[in-house]
C-alpha cells in the first residue's frame, strides 16, 4: 500500500506541554499512509502527550503537525473527526454512563450521512460479537477488553483515515491484547487505515507496527523499521527493557 | 526595635490597632455628625465583612447567610436590651450585655450551620446559607409576638456618658462604640489568621485529604472558623442594632447578604485589609448611586424606582466584573502593585497563594521558545 | 380524611412546579457542575415578561410562550456572556458571578416595574372540582400537572431519543471525550442553560400567579424550595429532582394545612439542614448508578 506524501502524518519540531516544563522536545515523526507507527518508551516519556498534541488537547504546543498536506494545529478538537482523525485516549474514553449503543451512535453523530452511520454501527457489531450482545448495557458494566473494543469500534464508526490509539493493551490479558493487535493489522491491511499507536507493551506493539519510534524523556531517540528495532538486542536493552 | 516588632505578630497587630484607634478618635473629632454615623455604620459592616472574608478566603466555605447571622445578632441584642432595660440595668452593662448576647447567639447559629457545612462541598453550603437568609423574614413573621414581625423591635440605647460633656454628639459616641468593636474584631481575626490555626485553615482549603493526613481535624477546623466568623457577624449586627436603635427583617434581606459577599470579593477574599475596602464601599456606593439617581431621575416615580435599585445594579455588575477580570480583588491589585514597586523580581504573596498556575507561564514561554 | 386528600392534591400540584424548577437546576448542574443561583432571578424576569405580554395582548398563552422564549434567551446569554468567562479553577467564582446576575436582574426589574406586586391571572379556575361530593382538584391544578408532565416527557425524550440529547449527555459526563467525538461542548452547555432558563421560567409562571403576583423577589422562595428538592433528590438525578419536588410540595402543604400558620419556610430550612447533615448526596440518589 503506497500513499502519496500528502496523505501522511508529518510532525516537525513539535514541543508540547501543559503549562509547566515542556513534556515533548523537538519531535520529528512521519506516519505513512496505510501503515502502523508504534511509539514506545517508558512511563513519562511523553507518549500520551504526543497524541494529545496531535489532537489539540495539549494546551501549549509549538512546531507543525500536518495531516493530508494541511496543518492540523489550530483545528478545534471537536473538528478533528471532520478531518478524518479519530483519537482513542488513554483509559479508552468509553462514556460509562451511556450504553454501548449510545457510545457507538456518538461516534457517527457528527456525520452528514446517518444511514451510513447506522451501517457502520452494524459493521462494528459484526466485528465485535460481545458488544452486539451487550448493546443496551451501560459502559461501566463492560469488562476492560469490551471497553477497548467499544472505544475502537466507536472510532471506526466515524470512518476515520487516521487512528490515534493510546495504550490499548493497558490492563488487558495477553490473549485480548493479541486480539486487539490482530485487529489493528487487519484494519491496516484491509481498509488502509493509518495508525499511530502508543504502547508500553513494546513486544506486542512492534509485532504489528511497520515503524517503531522510541521516545525517551520527551525526545525521539530511535526511529527505525519496527522489525529491525525488535531484532536489535542493544537497543532493546538500552531503551525497551526486554 | 522596629525589626523586633515586625517579627512579633501580636505586638505588631496591637501597635497597628492602637495607632488606628488614635487616628479614628482624631477622625471622629474632625468629621461632622452625619459622617461619624456613616463611619460607625462602616465599622459595623467591617465586623461582618472581616469575619466573612476569613471564612471564604481562608477556609473556602462560601456563606450567603452572613446577613442572617447579623440579623441573629441584631435581634439578640434587641431582646436582651429590652430585658435589661426592664430590669433597670443602666450603662455600661446595658450596652455590653446585649452585644455579648449578639455574639453568643450568632455563634450558636453559626455552630449549627457550620456543623452541616463541615460535611458539605461546593454549592451545598451556599444553598443552605442562602435558605437561612431567605427564611429570616418568614421566621420574624412566624414568631411575630416575640420578634415583632415586619415592624421589628426597637433597641434601648443610652446617650453618650455624661463624663464626655453635655455637648458631646451622639454620633461621635456611636462611632467610638462601633470602631472599638471593629478594631477588636480585626485584631482577633488578624492574630487568628496568622496563627497555627490560620495555617491549618489554608491547608484544609487547599487539600482536605492532605490536611487530614497531616493530622489536622478538618471537621473541627471548619466548624470553629464558621463559629468565629458568625460571632463577628453577630457583633456587627448588634452594633448595627445599637446604631439604628431598631431591628427589622427588611434590613437583612438576601440582597444585603449578597452585598456583604460582594464587599469581600471586591476587597479580595481572605484579605482583612480588603474587608476594610469592602465595608467602605458598602457605605459609599449607595450614597454615590443615590446622588446619581437624583441627577438621572426626571420624575419622582422614576426617582423612587432608581433609589436602592441603582446601587443594586452597580453592586451586581461590579460583582460580575470583579469575578471575571480581577479574581484577587482590589487588595490583591494593590498589594501586587506595591510588591512590584518594592521587589520587582518577586511575585506578590497573593498571587502565590491563590494562583499557582499563572506564575508558571513565563517558564513555559522559555521552554517553548527554546529550539 | 377529606382534608388529607385535599392537602395531598394541593401539595402534589405545588410539588410538580418545584420539581420542574428543580429540573432546571439539575440540567445546569449536570452540564456545568454548578448550582445556578441565578435561576430564581431569571425566572422572575421571565414572569414579568409574561405579565407585560399578557397585559398588552390580553392573551395568557402569548404571555406563556414569550416567558418560555425569554427563558431560553436569558439562559443562553447568561452562559455566553458571564458564566463562560469565569475561571473554572475556582468553583466559588461561578457562584459569586451567578449572585451578581441575581442583583443585576432584580435591580433592572425593580427599576422597570417598581416594587409593587403585579397580580396575574390564571387561565383556568382554581376552585376545586368535586368528585362524589369530595373536593379534589381544580382545573388549574390539572393544567399544572399536565404542563409539568409534558415538559418532563419532552425533556426525557429529548435526552434519550435525539442526537442532540445524546450529545448533551456525553458533553456533561465526559467533555474531553465528547469533543474528540465531534461534540461542540460549549454549544451543548449554552443549550443546557437555555433549556434550564425556559423550564425555570415556565415553572415560575405556573406558581407566581397563584400567590401575590409578579415581583422581583417573587421567585426567591421558589428557588429555595426547588434547591431543597434537588438536594433531596440528588443534584445529578432528573428523576430524583421530580421526586424531591413532589416531597417538598407535600411537606409544605401538610405543614401549612395542619399547623394553621405559615411555618413552611422554617420547615424547609429544617428539612434542608437535616438532609444535608444525614445524606449530603441526596436522599434518593444511589451513588453507583447515575442513570438518566
Amino acid at each position: 500500500m503506497t500513499g502519496t506524501a500528502s496523505g501522511s502524518l508529518r510532525i516537525r519540531e513539535l514541543t508540547a506541554g501543559y503549562g509547566g516544563p515542556a513534556v515533548l522536545h523537538d519531535v520529528d515523526l512521519d506516519v505513512h499512509p496505510g501503515t502502523i507507527a508504534a511509539v514506545v518508551g517508558a512511563n513519562g516519556a511523553g507518549k500520551t502527550t504526543l497524541l494529545r498534541a496531535v489532537s489539540g488537547l495539549a494546551p501549549r504546543c509549538t512546531g507543525s503537525i500536518t495531516w493530508e498536506g494541511t496543518e492540523l494545529r489550530g483545528t478545534r478538537v471537536e473538528d478533528l473527526v471532520r478531518r478524518g482523525v479519530a483519537h482513542v485516549p488513554e483509559g479508552r474514553g468509553v462514556i460509562t454512563e451511556l450504553t454501548v449503543e449510545e457510545n457507538l451512535r456518538l461516534g457517527h453523530l457528527w456525520r452528514k450521512d446517518p444511514a451510513d452511520g447506522r451501517r457502520a454501527v452494524a459493521e462494528v457489531f459484526e466485528m465485535f460479537e460481545p458488544l452486539a450482545r451487550r448493546r443496551a448495557s451501560a459502559g461501566h458494566l463492560l469488562s476492560g477488553g469490551e471497553r477497548q473494543m467499544l472505544a475502537i469500534g466507536r472510532a471506526l464508526v466515524g470512518r476515520p483515515r487516521l487512528l490515534l490509539l493510546d495504550e490499548p493493551s493497558l490492563g488487558l490479558a495477553p490473549k485480548v491484547t493479541a486480539q486487539i493487535m490482530a485487529l489493528l493489522r487487519h484494519l491496516r491491511d484491509e481498509t488502509g487505515l493509518t495508525i499511530l499507536l502508543v504502547e508500553q507493551n513494546v513486544r506486542s506493539a512492534l509485532s504489528v507496527a511497520d515503524r517503531g519510534i522510541v521516545l525517551s524523556l520527551g525526545r525521539v531517540v530511535v526511529d527505525d523499521d519496527a522489525g529491525t528495532l525488535a531484532a536489535d538486542a542493544d537497543l532493546r536493552h538500552a531503551y525497551l527493557g526486554f | 526595635m522596629l525589626d523586633r516588632l515586625a517579627r512579633h505578630r501580636l505586638a505588631r497587630h496591637l501597635l497597628i490597632a492602637v495607632v488606628a484607634g488614635a487616628g479614628l478618635v482624631a477622625l471622629t473629632y474632625a468629621l461632622p455628625p452625619f459622617r461619624n454615623y456613616q463611619l460607625a455604620t462602616m465599622a459595623a459592616y467591617l465586623c461582618a465583612t472581616a469575619g466573612l472574608t476569613v471564612l471564604v478566603g481562608l477556609s473556602g466555605q462560601l456563606s450567603l447567610g452572613h446577613g442572617a447571622l447579623m440579623a441573629t445578632g441584631a435581634y439578640a441584642c434587641a431582646l436582651t436590651s429590652a430585658e435589661l432595660g426592664d430590669a433597670g440595668v443602666t450603662a455600661p452593662l446595658l450596652l455590653l450585655g446585649p452585644l455579648v448576647a449578639a455574639i453568643v447567639a450568632a455563634a450558636v447559629v453559626g455552630g449549627v450551620v457550620g456543623l452541616a457545612g463541615a460535611r458539605l462541598h461546593g454549592p451545598y453550603l451556599a444553598g443552605l446559607t442562602l435558605t437561612l437568609t431567605i427564611v429570616v423574614p418568614a421566621i420574624t413573621t412566624t414568631f411575630a409576638d416575640q420578634l415583632g414581625g415586619d415592624q421589628g423591635l426597637s433597641v434601648l440605647v443610652e446617650p453618650a456618658p455624661a463624663g464626655l460633656g453635655i455637648a458631646f454628639p451622639l454620633e461621635r459616641w456611636q462611632a467610638w462604640i462601633a470602631c472599638t468593636a471593629a478594631l477588636l474584631t480585626m485584631l482577633l481575626l488578624a492574630n487568628l489568621t496568622g496563627s497555627r490555626f490560620g495555617r491549618e485553615l489554608r491547608a484544609v482549603r487547599d487539600d482536605e485529604v492532605a490536611a487530614r493526613l497531616a493530622g489536622i481535624d478538618v471537621g473541627r477546623t471548619k466548624v470553629v472558623v464558621f463559629v468565629v466568623s458568625a460571632a463577628a457577624a453577630g457583633l456587627g449586627g448588634g452594633i448595627l442594632a445599637v446604631l439604628t436603635q431598631s431591628v427589622s427583617p427588611g434590613a437583612f434581606s438576601l440582597a444585603f447578604s449578597l452585598f456583604l459577599l460582594m464587599a469581600v470579593v471586591i476587597g479580595g477574599t481572605g484579605s482583612l485589609a480588603g474587608a476594610v475596602w469592602g465595608a467602605l464601599l458598602l457605605v459609599a456606593l449607595p450614597e454615590l448611586t443615590a446622588l446619581l439617581s437624583d441627577n438621572l431621575a426626571t420624575s419622582p416615580r422614576l426617582a423612587e424606582r432608581l433609589d436602592g435599585n441603582l446601587s443594586l445594579l452597580v453592586f451586581g455588575l461590579v460583582l460580575i466584573v470583579v469575578t471575571i477580570v480581577l479574581p484577587t480583588g482590589l487588595q490583591g491589585l494593590f498589594s501586587s502593585a506595591a510588591g512590584r514597586l518594592r521587589r520587582p523580581s518577586r511575585p506578590s504573596p497573593v498571587d502565590l497563594t491563590h494562583q499557582p498556575t499563572t506564575d508558571t507561564e513565563p517558564t513555559d514561554a522559555q521552554h517553548t521558545s527554546t529550539p | 380524611m377529606d382534608r388529607f386528600i385535599f392537602l395531598t392534591v394541593d401539595g402534589l400540584s405545588r410539588g410538580a412546579v418545584f420539581a420542574a424548577f428543580a429540573l432546571a437546576l439539575v440540567l445546569i448542574w449536570r452540564g456545568a457542575r454548578l448550582v445556578n443561583f441565578s435561576q430564581g432571578a431569571m425566572a422572575a424576569a421571565t414572569t414579568y415578561i409574561a405579565y407585560s405580554v399578557t397585559t398588552a395582548s390580553g392573551s395568557y398563552w402569548l404571555g406563556l410562550a414569550s416567558a418560555v422564549a425569554a427563558g431560553l434567551v436569558i439562559g443562553a446569554l447568561t452562559e455566553r456572556l458571564v458564566m463562560r468567562r469565569v475561571d473554572p479553577s475556582r468553583p466559588l467564582n461561578a457562584v459569586i458571578a451567578a449572585l451578581g446576575i441575581v442583583l443585576v436582574i432584580q435591580a433592572v426589574l425593580g427599576i422597570l416595574y417598581g416594587s409593587a406586586y403585579r397580580a396575574m391571572d390564571v387561565p383556568f379556575s382554581r376552585r376545586p372540582l368535586s368528585i362524589g361530593g369530595q373536593a379534589v382538584l381544580s382545573p388549574y391544578d390539572l393544567f399544572v400537572f399536565v404542563t409539568v408532565a409534558i415538559v418532563m416527557i419532552a425533556l426525557g425524550l429529548m435526552f434519550t431519543r435525539t442526537g442532540v440529547g445524546l450529545k448533551m449527555r456525553a458533553a456533561a459526563f465526559n467533555p474531553d471525550m465528547a469533543r474528540l467525538l465531534g461534540v461542540d461542548v460549549g454549544r451543548m452547555l449554552t443549550l443546557s442553560w437555555a433549556l434550564a432558563g425556559a423550564v425555570g421560567g415556565l415553572a415560575a409562571l405556573l406558581v407566581v400567579p397563584t400567590e401575590l403576583g409578579a415581583h422581583p423577589h417573587a421567585t426567591d422562595l421558589v428557588f429555595v424550595y426547588a434547591f431543597t428538592a434537588a438536594v433531596v433528590g440528588g443534584l445529578d438525578s432528573p428523576v430524583g429532582a421530580v421526586g424531591g419536588g413532589l416531597c417538598v410540595g407535600l411537606v409544605l402543604s401538610y405543614v401549612s394545612g395542619y399547623s394553621g400558620s405559615d411555618l413552611s419556610a422554617v420547615v424547609i430550612l429544617a428539612v434542608l439542614t437535616v438532609v444535608l447533615l444525614v445524606r449530603p448526596a441526596g436522599l434518593l440518589s444511589r451513588p453507583a448508578a447515575r442513570q438518566v
